[in-house]
């Protein structure tokens, strides 16, 4: 039976990238760093671009810019109309998009394969000439305003999980969401969207990925005609955010909301980061969360919440190690009906407890590792999914060999190095459990 | 049918192709037949296999019988308990899995070519020996019961419900085939063994497979995995019969913004005009940022942060669908805009710089949607189901580029039809929408 619940889909998975694929990386004079995923399966090719720019690098006050500027380079530039550079992607039957969060924000395109020099091109030009008419912001104002209202303030979950993080967070910008929060989304405007682009878009603060049939000399030169020229910036900020303190007391919260139909409890504890060269303990928190939620069936919290007892009709647990800065660890628990909340929680407790006394089981161990290795035949499916895991781990500052390293540092992880990981992550004093509590409609 | 519409899309539009792709049918030594695209590049192999029917085969007073079977198929087989079956599968690094809806059960299988035949043995104990153990029932019927609470405070959801009850009545496709809870609540093993007769044979079964595998490798296999299936189930479902009434309908639900859902009747995919249709679809509101209702709705007025809408070629009806979310001030104005959208394309106003955008679109995103093994294996499937020819690939563009101006438009005129729009809007719009 597949997870019920939404929120399943931010748990969990191994998201491995695979190395059996050619993978070549260099980079331009300006800066800009090229990496290049050969599958020659199909004609096809995915570019994307990734700014190490995100959230996280906002300036106080402005939640939400990061995101909101995403929107407006599909606005036109001094020579490309507003709009123009989908309808050329989608004349050629590709797809186009882009996406924002804490740590980067990223562009791409899948395209026929021959039409990588014409996408390079139009990247390039609005990597550098965006020309925004106040208009086209102020109606874009608006569908982010929408966004924020379908995707966060319709959804109890979604202000559930902004709730969480800001709690975790003490000090660092983490703690904000993504699109922003409302009263400072609708202060934003065309002058702190232009200073935004004047600070984060340039060359030498991108990363290009190119994945599909394509021959990396080819690529190269194309990049070289279409992004070379650009100047690199000077005045790049350092990726500095204000750090965490220690964290000496576990936090509560309990929200209601009449929308909820069915109450679960989250727990996040601050966790640290997969950092270039030094990748072992976050493998070992990666395993971790596998052992302790990954699979809805043989999982520890599975087994103990939904097999051996009746607390849970669905646990879980999620960790994601791409991050500049610590990130988080998260557990679920969505209580049966007629169980409280309260138990549900002891019960998690207990089973952690109990967990943290018998430690990691060689079989769950065994057949982990099992997947980790078959996940990275898997991968290879999806040049589109390779290019997104080489794209992120890069724009947070991983290289090109932290990710072929990473599936044999999964692999080198012992049951002591999860045991040593789970005694770091879950201390109390670094967490955040939270209540998701139905109310009854006004 | 509004639920399963980007399920059928994704079939329907899934219009391969590799440059040199070459499907090949495969007859098993007993006759069971699949269509394959073999790909040795990577060692797995992605097989899909589609039995028709759906969760539109329960019976009456049993309402998620299919849909609880379904989900119960991989909690145990043979002398395998959920567990065991858990780590089995795990252990081979295969997965599998079961889903239901209201045209049919896919199985989609993914397994490493260096454990092909252990992988293959397991999901073959899983299709023809489900244990469907009394605690798995009552487990899995929880975590279902969980989901139909959830979907009754869901706007998207309860929109579905109100407009498919509406068109639709008493066929399958009027309630959700998850079940009441007093329904699923009521449901015993023997109806669960009931429904999995009913569903589960070979005369209904489709199969594509992609991947590591011959045809010869292929062939052997299928009798191995499917032979011991039962070779008939119950009769399959009749066609509804829908009633696109047009009007709007209001359901109070808390919150900022509105979930608006609309429909009207649709065309079915073996009719002559559908791939204009698909091509006026694309124009009003297809995938791209370009479409009719995005430019309109989104980047002109910022109604809303997307739009689209699609052609439901479902097996027992049609309709054409779309929706959207707008704050609750917002509603009227962007239903307003919809109307008149609606009412323009009736006349059959497509231009021919817009006819040509979507065909190249089209035509260039054929070779694109090739994508992967899984993705493969589940298009060739939907192929057979729409009773496309083998070679269909190296025709569809064609097909494409054929359509005129005039045939686009006429077929417009023909396929749109404002009277019956049928609008359900969730939400607290204010002012009220008409």
């Amino acid at each position: 039976m597949q997870p019920v619940f939404r929120i399943a889909a931010v748990m969990g998975a191994l998201a491995l990238p695979a190395f059996g694929e050619p993978v070549t990386e260099f980079a331009l004079d300006n800066g800009l760093k090229i990496v290049v995923i050969e599958d020659h399966r199909a004609p096809v090719v995915t570019q994307m671009v990734w700014y190490k720019t995100g959230r996280a690098d906002e300036p106080a006050g402005q939640s939400g810019i990061a995101h909101f500027f995403e929107h407006l380079m599909f606005k036109g530039t001094d020579t490309v109309e507003a709009g123009a550079f989908s309808a050329i992607v989608a004349a050629n039957g590709g797809q186009d998009n882009a996406f924002t969060s804490d740590d980067y924000t990223a562009y791409f395109q899948r395209v026929p394969a021959d039409q990588l020099g014409e996408m390079m091109r139009l990247e390039a030009d609005r990597m550098a000439n965006l020309n925004l008419s106040p208009e086209n912001v102020a109606t874009e104002l608006q569908v982010i305003l929408e966004e924020r209202g379908q995707r966060v303030d319709s959804d109890p979950s979604a202000l559930f999980r902004e709730q969480m993080s800001a709690a975790q967070y003490l000090n660092h910008p983490y703690g904000l969401p993504v699109i922003g929060w409302l009263h400072e989304m609708q202060q934003l405007n065309r002058d702190k969207a232009l200073d935004f682009y004047a600070r984060h878009y340039a060359p030498n603060n991108a990363v290009l990925v190119v994945a599909g049939d394509v021959d990396p000399a080819a690529v190269r030169d194309l990049a070289q005609i279409h992004y070379g020229p650009l100047a690199p910036s000077e005045t790049l900020p350092p990726r500095l955010r204000p750090s965490e303190p220690p964290q000496l007391a576990a936090r509560r919260l309990t929200m209601a909301d009449a929308r909820v139909a069915q109450p679960y409890i989250m727990r996040s504890y601050l966790a640290p980061e997969r950092n270039a060269g030094d990748q072992k303990q976050a493998a070992a928190i990666t395993i971790l969360a596998e052992v302790l939620g990954g699979s809805g069936t043989t999982s520890v919290l599975s087994r103990a919440l939904q097999f051996d007892s009746q607390i849970a009709v669905y646990s879980g647990a999620g960790y994601d190690g791409v991050a500049v800065d610590p990130t988080t660890f998260s557990l679920i628990v969505v209580p049966s009906a007629g169980v409280s909340l309260a138990d549900a929680e002891k019960a998690l407790d207990e089973t952690l407890a109990k967990f943290m006394q018998t430690g990691v089981d060689p079989a769950d161990l065994a057949r982990i590792k099992t997947q980790v290795r078959a996940a990275e035949i898997y991968a290879r499916d999806d040049a589109g999914d390779l290019a997104r895991s080489y794209g992120a781990a890069l724009a947070v500052g991983l290289t090109v060999q932290d990710v072929q390293d990473w599936p044999a540092v999964l692999d080198a992880v012992t049951a002591e190095d999860v045991m040593a990981a789970a005694r770091a992550v879950l201390i109390p004093e670094q967490s955040v459990t939270g209540w998701l509590e139905t109310k009854a409609s006004p | 049918m509004i639920r399963a519409l980007f399920i059928t899309l994704a079939l329907l539009a899934a219009s391969p192709l590799r440059a040199e792709v070459s499907i090949t049918e495969v007859t098993s030594p007993n006759g069971i037949k699949a269509w394959l695209l073999e790909d040795h590049t990577i060692p797995f192999t992605a097989l899909n296999i589609r039995f028709q029917g759906g969760t539109s085969l329960d019976r009456a007073g049993k309402r998620g019988a299919v849909n609880l079977m379904t989900a119960l198929i991989e909690e145990g087989a043979g002398d395998l308990d959920a567990q065991g079956f858990a780590k089995a599968r795990d252990d081979l690094a295969a997965s599998f899995s079961f889903r239901s809806d209201a045209d049919g059960i896919t199985v989609s299988a993914r397994f490493l070519t260096e454990n092909r035949t252990q992988a293959l043995a397991l999901l073959a104990q899983a299709l023809t020996a489900p244990r469907f153990d009394q605690d798995a029932i009552d487990r899995v019927r929880g975590q279902v019961l969980a989901g139909i609470e959830a979907d009754a405070k869901d706007p998207s959801a309860i929109a579905a419900r109100l407009s498919n009850a509406a068109i639709y009545g008493t066929h399958p496709y009027g309630s959700d085939d998850a079940g009441t809870a007093e329904s699923v609540k009521a449901l015993t093993r023997q109806d669960i063994l009931t429904a999995f007769a009913d569903a589960i044979a070979t005369d209904r079964m489709v199969i594509g497979a992609a991947g590591d595998m011959t045809a010869a490798d292929l062939g052997a296999a299928l009798d191995g995995l499917l032979g011991g299936l039962p070779k008939t189930g119950a009769p399959l479902p009749a066609k509804a019969s829908p009633n696109f009434q047009g009007g709007i309908t209001v359901q109070d639900f808390p919150g900022p913004q509105s979930t608006v859902l609309f429909s009207q009747s649709g065309m079915n995919v073996n009719d002559p005009d559908f791939m204009a249709a698909s091509l006026v679809n694309e124009i009003f509101g297809g995938g791209r940022f370009t479409a009719r209702l995005m430019t309109e709705l989104r980047d002109k007025r910022g109604l809303t942060y997307g739009v689209g809408t699609g052609l439901a070629s479902m097996a027992y009806g049609e309709s054409m669908d779309g929706s959207f979310q707008a704050s609750n001030e917002k509603v009227a104005e962007a239903v307003d805009v919809l109307r008149a959208e609606w009412a323009k394309l009736a006349t059959g106003d497509i231009t021919q710089a817009e006819l040509d955008a979507a065909k190249t679109y089209m035509v260039g995103a054929y070779p694109l949607r090739w994508d992967g093994n899984g993705a493969i294996a589940s298009i060739l499937v939907g192929m057979q189901i729409n009773g496309f020819a083998i070679d269909y690939p190296k025709t569809r563009n064609d097909l494409v580029r054929a359509l005129t101006l005039d045939d686009v438009n006429r077929v417009a005129r023909r396929l749109l039809q404002p009277d019956q729009l049928q609008i359900t809007v969730v939400g607290q719009p204010n002012p009220t929408p008409k």
